[in-house]
């Protein structure tokens, strides 16, 4: 077990394409890490950097306080489970377990061990003997797994290895991961575009953005308090509404206009803001932070709206509200309707308004 | 399409190409540039002296009416050969793509003169021709034509063609099959949804979509009969008789190992270079367009 | 098939019937050619059917030979053992060393490594028979004449394999490559461990066309040996049948042709499915 600590790591591609972009993080001993972030972030190079699969270009990367720049990922005592696999296609699933664990010299009744063992742990005893090629989706993903386990490495590397299963085996295979890990212990370095599973396995998430870290932290605190925009839109289901403000001092108050908006700033928020009128910034309010009434005579604090578009999910409706040109989606109550057109106000939760420097997108 | 580096060594790649590059080297590259050398020299009877005569032994060869006949006598050869290989292997190919029991069997009996050597392939033949016991020759004198091939040089040549066309067919057979089984079946049902017949699905379906294969095959065919046939050529007719059968490469062997005028021979293969380099480059054209679909 | 029209279907059958007739007719007439005595050869119309001196005149002919001076006596069963020595030497080499070569130029990065792919291509643009004086120079200035080098090596160069390799490879996905690496496996331990698993389809069908390449080689072994105990099977078929001032002995000739295209065609056969894809392939 180990910590892995990168140190202004940047990766510019022989084409002069800068996919990492001086990147400083630590990861501790232990920790389940998820790097998150859209496709072309850089955290799948950051990942294979640290296994020793591509080049460092700047910086340092250490991995149980031994600088590893130039050690080969064979000798970083990681292991990596990859997108789609990568078993071996002409080796048995024993074989494929076995096959690092020989070129190391590991003794043979102990070879044995470990793979016995870690196929008990992941409950493919059974296939031993058989080819990946005979095997469903689901059980290849765990000779994956295995061929990981085996070699009892300091760290494990995950490049987005559920991505190839369908969607419900996707989620039975996080659960497993996550007892997994609480079971090994081992630090786990988990690269995902999928925001649900960043939140649910990981208990540290950073979120990437072309080839530069937004933000680290727990799963709830980025939900909590994103550091700006992107990390703020990238992390949600569906996606927190954003909306050009400009604020204004009205009765004391501090209040955020745009055309058919017009909300109160709370006051530990306005401290925040603090010299604000004539000011501009984005509004961020999630959808399940909204909540629908029909309009009344009070549009103090409120968005007031056309509904669009009503979704209905089971477990509750997402409505498409059109407030002034801004389209914003709100969660609302299965059971309540609304039809088309009707016009709706939106109240939101005063707890839970974000603002973000219009230009930088940084959180205010 | 290029993969991620994996793997560094600052000598495993050359080592592991050094023999490759080296048999190149000595037996393609060094040999080839000696005949673009040659070719451009004047080498007395005994090879003492030589002596730089630019492009003379090239107009030599223009001006030589042997040569310019056995460049018409090619030519007609390899449209001859590639056009009655690849119709031939084409309609084949189309009746064992439209059956559905033994395909397989057909496949097995047509694919295998494709192991015949070219020089067996014309020993066969010139048994089948040959004017007194051969059993085609025979069915031609009973129908009246006197078919000898060892005075007549049309008949010599109508041989080599036969013998040229009868190995070659297997080869284009395959092609052409797997060319008409890669077409999606839907596509030919949408059609005949749409009211198309077989005749109609194969001309404005079919034929559009084999057409890359028809293009490379008949690259192919052309480089075949221009080199590939010296076999059959040099095991028959040896060219003859009065030359009715000296095909090009043929005559580089013939000029350069029998009449030793190195000069004339080296110009000779000079220019069967640049007609394979150039064929090669339209073939490249064809592999590029593909990629770009 | 997308409807049913019986007619068609027929005419398919009668094509196909006579296209097969086309092609095995001639083999049969050599055959039942290659059954009789001499003398039965002699007139037109030959015999259709096969006679009685199979045994006869293939065990002579392996054993003993033709007795006419340009065959000169070897038995045929000495040019089978040289073509298969030839062939083998050249389907192994050509697939050894594309395969070397292919791997080299697909995962590795190195100065030069275009050029060395441009060098290979170039042979494709380099038939034998075009720089067939030159080539020959060089092989006797080497020494190589009248031996198995001489016969093989000059062609072990192969563009063709190395491509066919090299598209392979390029399918082979990354990872495979990465996971071999981070199991502790340098680059000769995947090539021998992983890739060479994983190529025995394309192995296969290169040693169908490479051995028949190398069996049906021609014109230069007709060049390289002057020494009867190198002469091959195919080349000798042309010394039997261009003897000067009588007639071939044709039966003992036909029985060479059959046993000339014996392997080739038995190893074409056989190995159908990898033969076919594997020439299918080399097209990409």
């Amino acid at each position: 077990m180990a910590t892995v600590a990168l140190e202004n790591v940047g990766k510019v591609y022989p084409g002069g394409v800068e996919a990492v972009k001086g990147v400083t993080l630590d990861i501790p001993d232990g920790s389940f890490t998820v790097l998150l972030g859209p496709s072309g972030c850089g955290k799948s190079t950051l990942l294979r950097m640290i296994a020793g699969l591509e080049t460092i270009t700047t910086g340092t990367c250490r991995i149980a306080d031994r600088i590893v720049n130039d050690v080969e990922p064979a000798d970083r005592d990681i292991a990596m489970v990859f997108q789609n696999y990568a078993l071996y296609p002409h080796m048995s699933v024993y074989d494929n377990m076995a096959y690092g664990l020989r070129n190391r010299r590991t003794p043979k009744d102990e070879i044995d061990r470990r793979v016995k063992d870690a196929a008990r742990i992941l409950a493919i005893g059974d296939y031993l003997d058989r080819k990946p090629r005979a095997l469903s989706g689901g059980q290849r993903q765990r000779v994956a797994l295995g061929r990981a386990i085996v070699r009892d490495p300091k760290v494990f590397l995950f490049d987005e290895p559920l991505s190839n299963l369908d969607a419900k085996l996707r989620v039975a295979t996080r659960i497993e991961l996550r007892k997994l890990h609480e079971r090994l212990g081992t630090t786990s370095i988990y690269v995902t575009h999928d925001q649900v599973e960043a939140m649910t396995l990981g208990d540290r998430v950073v979120v990437m953005r072309e080839g530069t870290v937004q933000q680290v932290g727990p799963p709830l605190e980025l939900y909590n308090k994103p550091a700006n925009t992107f990390v703020a839109g990238f992390i949600g289901s569906p996606p927190m509404n954003f909306a050009d403000v400009s604020f204004t001092e009205r009765d004391g108050r501090l209040v955020a206009e745009a055309d058919s908006i017009q909300i109160v700033v709370p006051e530990p928020m306005r401290r925040r803001i603090g010299r604000s009128t004539g000011r501009t910034a984005t509004l961020g309010i999630r959808p399940e932070n909204l909540r629908i009434a029909t309009p009344d005579a009070d549009r103090s604090n409120a968005i007031t709206g056309v509904v669009q578009v009503v979704e209905h999910l089971g477990a509750e409706s997402l409505v498409a509200v059109d407030a002034g040109g801004h389209l914003l989606i709100a969660k609302a109550d299965p059971t309540v309707a609304f039809a088309s057109n009707e016009t709706v106000r939106l109240t939101p939760d005063p707890e839970a308004l974000h603002f973000f420097d219009s230009t930088s997108g940084a959180a205010l | 399409m290029e993969k991620r580096v994996v793997f560094r060594s600052a000598w495993l790649p050359y080592a592991l190409l050094a023999p490759q590059l080296v048999i190149t080297a000595v037996f393609f590259v060094w040999p080839a540039s000696q005949a673009l050398y040659q070719s451009v020299l004047l080498e007395d009877a005994f090879g003492l002296k030589s002596q730089f005569v630019w492009a003379d032994n090239f107009t030599a060869l223009f001006r030589n009416s042997d040569y310019v006949s056995s460049f018409g006598r090619t030519a007609v050869f390899s449209i001859l050969v590639a056009g009655l290989a690849m119709g031939i292997a084409l309609l084949l190919a189309v009746m064992a793509d439209h059956v559905i029991r033994g395909a397989t069997t057909y496949k097995t009996f047509l694919i295998w003169p494709y192991a015949v050597a070219p020089a067996v392939a014309g020993a066969l033949w010139v048994f089948m021709f040959n004017p007194r016991i051969g059993i085609v020759a025979y069915a031609m004198h009973s129908f009246g034509y006197d078919w000898n091939h060892q005075i007549k040089g049309e008949d010599a040549f109508a041989l080599i063609t036969v013998a040229a066309v009868w190995k070659q067919i297997s080869y284009n057979f395959v092609f052409f099959l797997a060319g008409l089984q890669a077409i999606p079946k839907s596509l030919l049902e949408a059609a005949a949804i749409d009211g198309a017949g077989p005749g109609k699905r194969f001309r404005s379906i079919v034929l559009p979509l084999i057409s890359p294969t028809s293009f490379f095959l008949l690259v192919v065919n052309i480089v075949y009969a221009f080199f590939d046939t010296f076999g059959i050529v040099h095991a028959t007719t040896s060219g003859g008789p009065a030359k009715a059968t000296e095909i090009l490469v043929y005559k580089v062997f013939n000029d350069g190992f029998i009449g030793l005028d190195l000069g004339s021979s080296a110009a000779q293969s000079v220019i069967l270079m640049t007609i394979v380099i150039l064929l090669t480059v339209v073939q490249f054209k064809y592999i590029e367009r593909k990629v770009a679909y | 098939m997308v409807e049913r029209r019986p007619w068609l279907t027929l005419l398919a059958h009668v094509t196909l019937a006579i296209g097969v007739l086309m092609v095995a007719f001639p083999i049969w007439v050599t055959f039942v050619a290659s059954t009789h005595r001499p003398e039965d050869i002699m007139t037109a119309p030959i015999p259709l059917w096969p006679g009685t001196q199979l045994l006869a005149n293939y065990s002579e002919l392996l054993f003993s030979g033709l007795k006419n001076p340009s065959a000169g006596g070897v038995p045929l069963w000495r040019m089978m053992a040289n073509s298969l020595v030839m062939a083998l030497i050249i389907a192994i080499g050509k697939i050894v060393l594309s395969f070397m070569a292919a791997f080299a130029i697909v995962y590795f990065r190195f100065p030069f490594r275009m050029a060395a792919f441009w060098l290979i291509f170039m042979t494709l643009m380099l038939p034998v028979e075009v720089r067939i004086v030159p080539t020959f120079k060089v092989v006797a200035d080497l020494g190589m004449l009248n031996s198995y080098a001489g016969l093989t090596v000059p062609l072990l160069a192969s563009a063709t394999a190395t491509f066919l390799f090299r598209q392979f490879f390029l399918t082979v996905p990354d990872e495979l490559a990465e996971a071999a690496r981070m199991d502790g496996a340098g680059p000769l331990r995947f090539m021998k461990d992983i890739l060479l698993p994983l190529s025995t389809t394309n192995i296969a069908a290169l040693f169908v066309i490479m051995f028949t390449f190398g069996w049906n080689q021609y014109l230069w072994p007709l060049l390289m040996t002057t020494d009867r105990q190198y002469m091959t099977v195919v080349m000798g078929i042309q010394r039997m049948i261009n003897v000067a001032d009588t007639d071939p002995q044709w039966p003992m000739v036909m029985a060479a042709v059959i046993l000339a295209m014996l392997p080739p065609v038995a190893i074409v056969v056989v190995l159908q499915k990898w033969f076919v894809k594997g020439l299918v392939e080399t097209e990409k």
